[in-house]
C-alpha cells in the first residue's frame, strides 16, 4: 500500500543544506500498524509529512496503492489527503472556533458532503472515540486527551485506510497518552493502517513494525514479534486485519 | 464544498475580530454610500433638467438672432448684425411647411405697479404658445390669444407671485396694472409654476409680442420658437430657415438655430464632466476603503497560516482556500455596501427635505450597481491575499504559532 524508494528531503536554511530525509526506502502493507522512532531532528516529521502528502520529496518515488504520488496534482493530492489519509497532530490543531462536531465535519464540507450525511458521520466519530455527549463543546471546554480524541474522531470521519499521528500523546501526560494511543490502536484493529511517530521507546514496542530513523536514515525496519515478515508474504489486507485483531 | 458551507466558514472567519471588521466594513460602507449618493444627484439633476426640456415640446426649433461658431451649442449672444424681426417670423410663417405653430418672444424686465403696490416683473412678450411649451396652466381668466401677438394690444397675464403681490385678496381680472409707460389690462392669471431652467415663471408678466417691443422701444426679438408637425421635418425646417432669413438679410446669415437635441446635449455635457469628476471623488473611496479590506485579510491569513494548514491536510484545495479568503473579503465588501446603501439613501432623504424643489432619491440601478461593486471592492482587493493563503505550504503553516 505504501512504498518508499529512496526517497531524500532537503531544506535550504539560509543557503546552506539539511538532510532531513537521506534515500529512505521501505514498505508498509495494508493494515499495518508501524511505529517510527527516532530522536528529535532526526527526520520523523518530515518522513510522516511526505506520506500524508502534504510535503514533496526533491528526490526518490512515492508509490501509494500503486500510484506515485510525485506526478499528481494539487487536486489530486487534496482529494488523496482528504479521502485517503487522516492526520493526527501532536497539537491537535482544532479550529478553536468551532465546535467539536463542526471540527469533526470538516474535512467532509470540504469534500462536499450534505449536511445530513455529515452530521450522522462525524456524530458517529464522536461516538467512536467516546465523545458523543461532548458535541456542542468547543475545544477550549475540553481536555487535552478529550481534544486530542476529538482530532482523531475528525480524522477518520472520512473513513481513511491510513490513520498518521506524529506524536499524538507529546501533549499528554502519560495516563491519557496510553488511552489515545490504545484508541488508535483499535482504529488499526478495525481495519485502518496505522502510522504513528513518537520518541517513547514504551509506546514504540507495541507495534508489530518498527522503523527506527537517525539523521534522515533508516536505521532499523524490523518486525520485534518476528512472525510479522511472513504475514508481510502474504501482504493480504483481510487476513491482515485479521490477524491483527487476533494479537 | 457547498456554497452555503463556504459562506458559514467565511463568516465564522470574523468571530473574534469584531472591532477590525466592523472597521474594514465602516470603511467600505463610507465609499459606497458616496456612490449612492452622487449617483442619485447626478441622475436628479439629469431628470430635472429631461423634465424642464420635455415640456418644450419635442419638435421645437429655437431661432436667436446673431450666429455663434460653436455647432449645437448654446450661443453666447455678442454684437448682432441683423436683428431678428417680427417681420422676418412672418415672413416665415408664410414660406416655411410642415410649421404647427410659431412663437416670437421678447423679454424685458420693468416695474410693474397697481396703486400703491410695485414691484420689478420680467415681461415677456409672446403668445398662447409660450403657455403650452413651459406647461403654464391658467388659474383665471385666459392666456393671451394667439391672434393678439402680433398687434399692439394693451392686455397682460400676470404669474401667480406678481398676482399675489400687486393684488393681494383682491381679483385682478379686468383690473389695470401699468408696466413701464403703459397700462394693461388683466385678462388672466397663471397657477403657481415656479423655476424654469433658473427663471420664476411666477414673477413674470405675459403681454403680446408687439406690446413687449413698443415697450421696450425695441425691433428685435429675443427669439423666436417654431413648433413643427413631425420630427422628421427638423432638418428641412432649419435649413429653410437659415435660407430664407439670408434672403432677408442681405446674403448673412445671421441667425442660429437650434434644436431641444442640441440643448439637451449641451446640458449632457456638463452633466457628463461632473459626473465624471464625483464618479472620480468616489472610486479614490472605494480603492481606499478596498485597500483597508486588504490589509484586513492579510492580517487574517497570517493570524490564520495554521488553520490554513489544518484545511489543506484535512484535503482542502488550493481553490478552496483561495474561494474561502475571497468569499470572506467579498462579505466584508457586502457588509459595506449594504451600510453603504442605507447610509446613502438616509443622505438623500436628508437633502430632499432641505431642498424640496430638487428631489433626490437613490435610484434602482444605482442601489443594484452599488452593491454590485461593493462585492466586487472585496473580491478583487481580497484576491491578492486569499491566493497568497492559497499558496501556503501547509507544512510549514501548520508548524507555525497561531
Ligand atoms: N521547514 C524546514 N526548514 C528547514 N529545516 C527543516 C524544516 N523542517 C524540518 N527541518 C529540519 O529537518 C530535520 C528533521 O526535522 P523533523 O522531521 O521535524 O524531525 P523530527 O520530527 O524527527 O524531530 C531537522 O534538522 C529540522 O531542523
Ligand atoms: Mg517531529
Amino acid at each position: 500500500m505504501i512504498r518508499l524508494e529512496n526517497i531524500s528531503r532537503t531544506f535550504f536554511v539560509g543557503g546552506r543544506p539539511v538532510h532531513a530525509l537521506r534515500k529512505v526506502s521501505f514498505s508498509i502493507a495494508e493494515g499495518e500498524y508501524v511505529t517510527i522512532m527516532g530522536a528529535s531532528g532526526s527526520g520523523k516529521s518530515t518522513l510522516l509529512n511526505i506520506l500524508g502528502c502534504l510535503d514533496r520529496p526533491n528526490a526518490g518515488r512515492y508509490f501509494l496503492d500503486g500510484r506515485e504520488v510525485g506526478g499528481m496534482k494539487d487536486e489530486e493530492l487534496a482529494a488523496v489527503r482528504g479521502h485517503k489519509i487522516g492526520f493526527v497532530f501532536q497539537a491537535f490543531h482544532l479550529v478553536p472556533r468551532l465546535t467539536a462536531l463542526e471540527n469533526v465535519e470538516l474535512p467532509m464540507v470540504f469534500a462536499g458532503a450534505e449536511r445530513g450525511a455529515r452530521r450522522r458521520a462525524a456524530q458517529k466519530a464522536l461516538e467512536t472515540v467516546g465523545l458523543a455527549d461532548r458535541a456542542e463543546h468547543r475545544p477550549n471546554q475540553l481536555s487535552g486527551g478529550e481534544r486530542q480524541r476529538v482530532a482523531i474522531a475528525r480524522s477518520i470521519v472520512m473513513k481513511p485506510a491510513i490513520l498518521l499521528a506524529d506524536e499524538p500523546t507529546g501533549n499528554l501526560d502519560s495516563r491519557t497518552g496510553l488511552e489515545v494511543i490504545a484508541l488508535l490502536e483499535k482504529l488499526n484493529t478495525s481495519g485502518m493502517t496505522l502510522v504513528i511517530v513518537t520518541h517513547d521507546p514504551k509506546l514504540g514496542s507495541r507495534a508489530p513494525h518498527l522503523i527506527r530513523l537517525s539523521d534522515g536514515r533508516v536505521i532499523e525496519d524490523v518486525f520485534p514479534k518476528g512472525a510479522v515478515t511472513a504475514k508481510r508474504s502474504i501482504n493480504r489486507a483481510g487476513e491482515r486485519a485479521d490477524e491483527n485483531v487476533a494479537d | 464544498m457547498k456554497g452555503r458551507d463556504l459562506l458559514r466558514l467565511a463568516y465564522g472567519g470574523f468571530r473574534g475580530h469584531r472591532l477590525r471588521t466592523l472597521l474594514s466594513v465602516l470603511g467600505v460602507s463610507a465609499g459606497i454610500a458616496a456612490v449612492v449618493v452622487l449617483t442619485s444627484l447626478g441622475s436628479a439633476a439629469r431628470d430635472y433638467i429631461t423634465r424642464e426640456f420635455l415640456s418644450l415640446g419635442t419638435n421645437l426649433l429655437i431661432v436667436l438672432p446673431g450666429k455663434t461658431e460653436t455647432t449645437g451649442m448654446v450661443p453666447v449672444i455678442g454684437g448682432v448684425p441683423h436683428e431678428l424681426t417680427l417681420e422676418d417670423a412672418e415672413y416665415l410663417e408664410r414660406n416655411l411647411r410642415s410649421v404647427k405653430r410659431m412663437t416670437p418672444v421678447v423679454l424685458g424686465s420693468a416695474r410693474a405697479r397697481h396703486r400703491n403696490r410695485a414691484r420689478n416683473v420680467t415681461v415677456v412678450g409672446t403668445s398662447e404658445t409660450f403657455r403650452e411649451v413651459n406647461g403654464l396652466t391658467v388659474a383665471r381668466g385666459i392666456f393671451l390669444p394667439r391672434r393678439v401677438a402680433r398687434k399692439h394690444e394693451p392686455v397682460c397675464v400676470l404669474g401667480a407671485t406678481v398676482a399675489r403681490e400687486l393684488f393681494g385678496r383682491e381679483n385682478p381680472l379686468n383690473q389695470f396694472v401699468r408696466v413701464g409707460g403703459f397700462r394693461f389690462r388683466v385678462i388672466g392669471v397663471t397657477a403657481p409654476r415656479g423655476m424654469m431652467l433658473g427663471a420664476d415663471l411666477d414673477e413674470m408678466i405675459e403681454v403680446p409680442t408687439r406690446s413687449a417691443m413698443k415697450l421696450f422701444n425695441r425691433r428685435g426679438l429675443f427669439r423666436l420658437l417654431i413648433e413643427l408637425k413631425n420630427e422628421e421635418a427638423i432638418p428641412f425646417v432649419r435649413r429653410d430657415v437659415a435660407r430664407l432669413i439670408k434672403e432677408r438679410h442681405e446674403g448673412e446669415e445671421d441667425i442660429t438655430v437650434f434644436t431641444q437635441d442640441a440643448l439637451l446635449a449641451t446640458f449632457g455635457k456638463i452633466l457628463d464632466a461632473v459626473t465624471a469628476a464625483l464618479s472620480a471623488i468616489a472610486a479614490i473611496s472605494l480603492a481606499v476603503a478596498g485597500i483597508g479590506i486588504m490589509n484586513v485579510m492579510l492580517v487574517a491569513v497570517s493570524e490564520r497560516r495554521n488553520e490554513i494548514g489544518l484545511m489543506k491536510a484535512l484535503g482542502a484545495t488550493r481553490n478552496q482556500v483561495t474561494a474561502l479568503f475571497l468569499t470572506e473579503a467579498a462579505l466584508l465588501g457586502g457588509f459595506g455596501g449594504a451600510a453603504g446603501i442605507l447610509f446613502g439613501t438616509a443622505a438623500c432623504r436628508v437633502f430632499t427635505r432641505i431642498y424640496p424643489d430638487f428631489p433626490v432619491s437613490p435610484p434602482l440601478w444605482a442601489v443594484a450597481a452599488a452593491a454590485f461593486v461593493a462585492l466586487g471592492v472585496g473580491a478583487f482587493f481580497g484576491g491578492y491575499p486569499a491566493r497568497k493563503a492559497a499558496r501556503l505550504d501547509p507544512v510549514a503553516a501548520l508548524r507555525s504559532r497561531g
